[in-house]
């Protein structure tokens, strides 16, 4: 009996594993399809959809246009973030709820409506659709993640940590840089991760704020995809994946490695 | 660290502090000795660890003045005190390895890396843990850790080290070790010393005096056996040892006796408290070992005679407790063993009382 639950248990794991696969799967397989159609499985072996998805100018715009956006918006909201959960989780004042409410609201704001109010006020104040625009659409975006991410990591440090300090002499700046700051890089690293990944596959409000010169790579896609249906989007859609398999292998041992310098995570 | 710090007092005074409507401090005023070993003792909630606070400058006095060696403090910020801190839960750094947690403080002051070294490893040798320096404090006992964290507070010869209940989160049998230690190391630097505690025995253990709170104020300020033998409120009286309690009537008086009805008999004892007067409600306290057991209806049982309801063995002594016929119930600490074969349970016993060393305050 026991032995058939066992079975059965790793039965639904690799069912269930292969269901969250498979998409994947399927669209790196067919990007190797010779012929100029989506198509499954595919007929022949080519690398030719790889080389246009490379070379494509709109593609190559759209990934620098992604990583400028990207690493503005998650750098802005990682300083917005940490100021705003230093500020709710240290400070008792009129008025914190609701600020709280405010800063976590895109959370449950659709980001339609989020992209449509953006564009509608950017031309109601004659604002041009440029980068800065892009960016602030996206720090008030990924700004909920980061402040959770920094407000647990806050709620984690004992008080007493920060009046140990006091009275041994160290000021408030003191404190915060040689006390808090250190303890709080794991969270940090995490919610500048997690912004940076939204940032750069936000999709909905980006179509409305971005114009041809700053449209970033998932609006690019979703341009090419209405005109063209060859694989070209299926090889694109690989190499994203290949890139985030790395950078999260990558982004994961520095950040077990700055938890180690930290605190929890015993050896 | 064998060289004796300077010494150093600090002075509250009429200090009030109010969190919304609750006071937690009622016009406190206390002085502190140069080198003197102060405990703050009293029930979650008196107001010991607010007291604690504001002489370190975490929080603010809504009125009053505290004073460290002379000088106000109430404009400086706790990193200008000078004051050395212990907390509860250690508080250590847990991101720095031990030889920086304790050199944090000097760092913080300035004080030249060479110099610093040479001060962290005495500092550690003093609390016997010179050893562990480049230890994490995680991978420390409770004990270690707390022992750390007063190496920390002392090595920047603070004006005046404040505990907060520094030993209640550290294993029974490890925290009398540690007492001794902290009165052998504060007794050898002569250091100015407050000190917060629930626990009682630990206060008459280790104290110079202790500040006995109650509901946000001094109930008494007194050395631990004047604190023991002459409590000065039945508060103090219940709070500090094991007590007998009893209502009673004030039925005369003199100006240093008076007579008391308790159930059905009269006593006559020396007036501990002035405000005593004829016909008022008052509480008899008198502790377990003022009281002697005696042959039923003798006439040395002045309490009266009871039955013997049960015994506590003790070790060196017994608690034998008395039930009297109108349900009170006596605890007579009987010396040695004996006291389980010589009073059976269910046995009439009579109570003999020695009424120089009972107390009588007015029922609040």
């Amino acid at each position: 009996m026991d032995q058939l639950l066992r079975v059965m248990v790793r039965v639904v794991i690799a069912l269930t594993l292969c269901f969250v696969a498979l998409p994947s799967l399927v669209v790196i397989v067919t990007a190797f399809n010779d012929k100029a159609i989506l198509m499954f499985p595919p007929t022949g072996f080519s690398l030719r959809w790889f080389e246009r998805a490379i070379t494509y100018d709109d593609f190559r715009r759209g990934l620098m246009n992604g990583f400028i956006i990207t690493a503005w918006a998650s750098s802005l909201a990682l300083v917005c973030g940490t100021l705003g959960a230093v500020v709710i989780e240290r400070y008792r004042f009129a008025g914190r709820r609701w600020l709280e409410a405010i800063l976590l609201s895109p959370l449950v704001i659709p980001h339609f409506t989020l992209g449509i109010a953006m564009l509608i006020l950017a031309s109601a104040m004659h604002v041009e659709r440029t980068y800065s625009l892009v960016v602030l659409c996206h720090v008030i975006l990924v700004l909920p993640f980061v402040m959770r991410s920094v407000y647990v990591s806050l709620k984690n440090i004992d008080p007493a940590l920060g009046r140990a300090a006091a009275s041994l002499g160290a000021t408030p700046l003191q404190c915060f840089l040689r006390i808090d700051l250190p303890l709080l890089a794991p969270g940090l690293a995490g919610g500048w991760l997690f912004a940076a990944i939204l940032s750069f596959n936000e999709f909905t409000a980006t179509l409305f704020v971005t114009g041809q010169r700053t449209q970033t790579l998932p609006v690019a896609m979703y341009t090419y995809v209405r005109e063209y249906a060859d694989p070209t989007m299926a090889a694109l859609s690989a190499l994203l994946i290949a890139a985030t398999v790395l950078f999260l292998l990558a982004a994961n041992r520095w950040l077990g490695l700055a938890r180690i310098l930290s605190i929890e995570a015993g050896r | 660290m064998t060289q004796t710090t300077e010494s150093f007092s600090v002075s509250v005074a009429n200090v009030r502090k109010a969190y919304g409507t609750t006071t937690a401090l009622d016009d406190v005023s206390l002085t502190v000795q140069a080198g003197e070993f102060l405990t703050l003792l009293g029930p979650s909630g008196c107001g010991k660890t607010t007291l604690l606070n504001l002489i370190a400058g975490f929080v603010q006095p809504d009125q009053g003045s505290i004073c460290i060696d002379g000088e106000s403090v109430n404009e400086l910020p706790p990193y200008r005190r000078s004051i050395g801190m212990v907390f509860q839960h250690y508080a250590l750094f847990p991101h720095m390895s031990v030889a920086d947690n304790v050199g944090f403080g000097l760092k913080m002051h300035q004080v030249p890396k060479s110099e610093i070294a040479v001060r962290v490893k005495a500092a550690l040798e003093m609390v016997r843990l010179g050893q562990l320096g480049e230890r994490r404090p995680r991978e420390l006992s409770g004990g270690q850790q707390q022992r750390i964290a007063l190496a920390r507070a002392l090595v920047i010869n603070p004006k005046v080290v404040l505990l907060d209940e520094p030993f209640s989160a550290i294993d029974k049998n490890l925290r009398a070790e540690m007492q001794v230690e902290l009165k052998q190391i504060q007794q050898r630097l002569g250091i100015t010393t407050i000190f917060v505690t629930h626990d009682q025995s630990e206060a008459l253990s280790l104290s110079d005096r202790i500040a006995v709170m109650s509901n946000g104020q001094i109930e008494q300020l007194s050395a631990p056996a004047d604190l023991y033998r002459h409590p000065a409120s039945s508060f103090v009286a219940s709070f500090i040892g094991d007590i007998n309690r009893f209502p009673c009537v004030i039925k005369a008086r003199t100006e240093t006796t008076c007579t008391v009805a308790m159930a059905d008999t009269l006593l006559t004892l020396p007036i501990t408290h002035p405000a005593l007067s004829i016909g008022a409600a008052a509480l008899l306290f008198i502790r377990p070992e003022e009281l002697t057991l005696v042959p039923s209806h003798s006439d040395a049982a002045n309490l009266g005679t009871g039955q013997v309801d049960t015994h506590v063995y003790q070790g060196t002594h017994v608690d034998v407790y008395v039930r009297f016929a109108d349900a009170r119930v006596l605890r007579v600490r009987h010396p040695g063993w004996q006291a389980t074969s010589l009073f059976a349970l269910g046995q009439a016993v009579g109570v003999q009382a020695n009424l120089q060393q009972a107390f009588i305050f007015p029922a609040r």
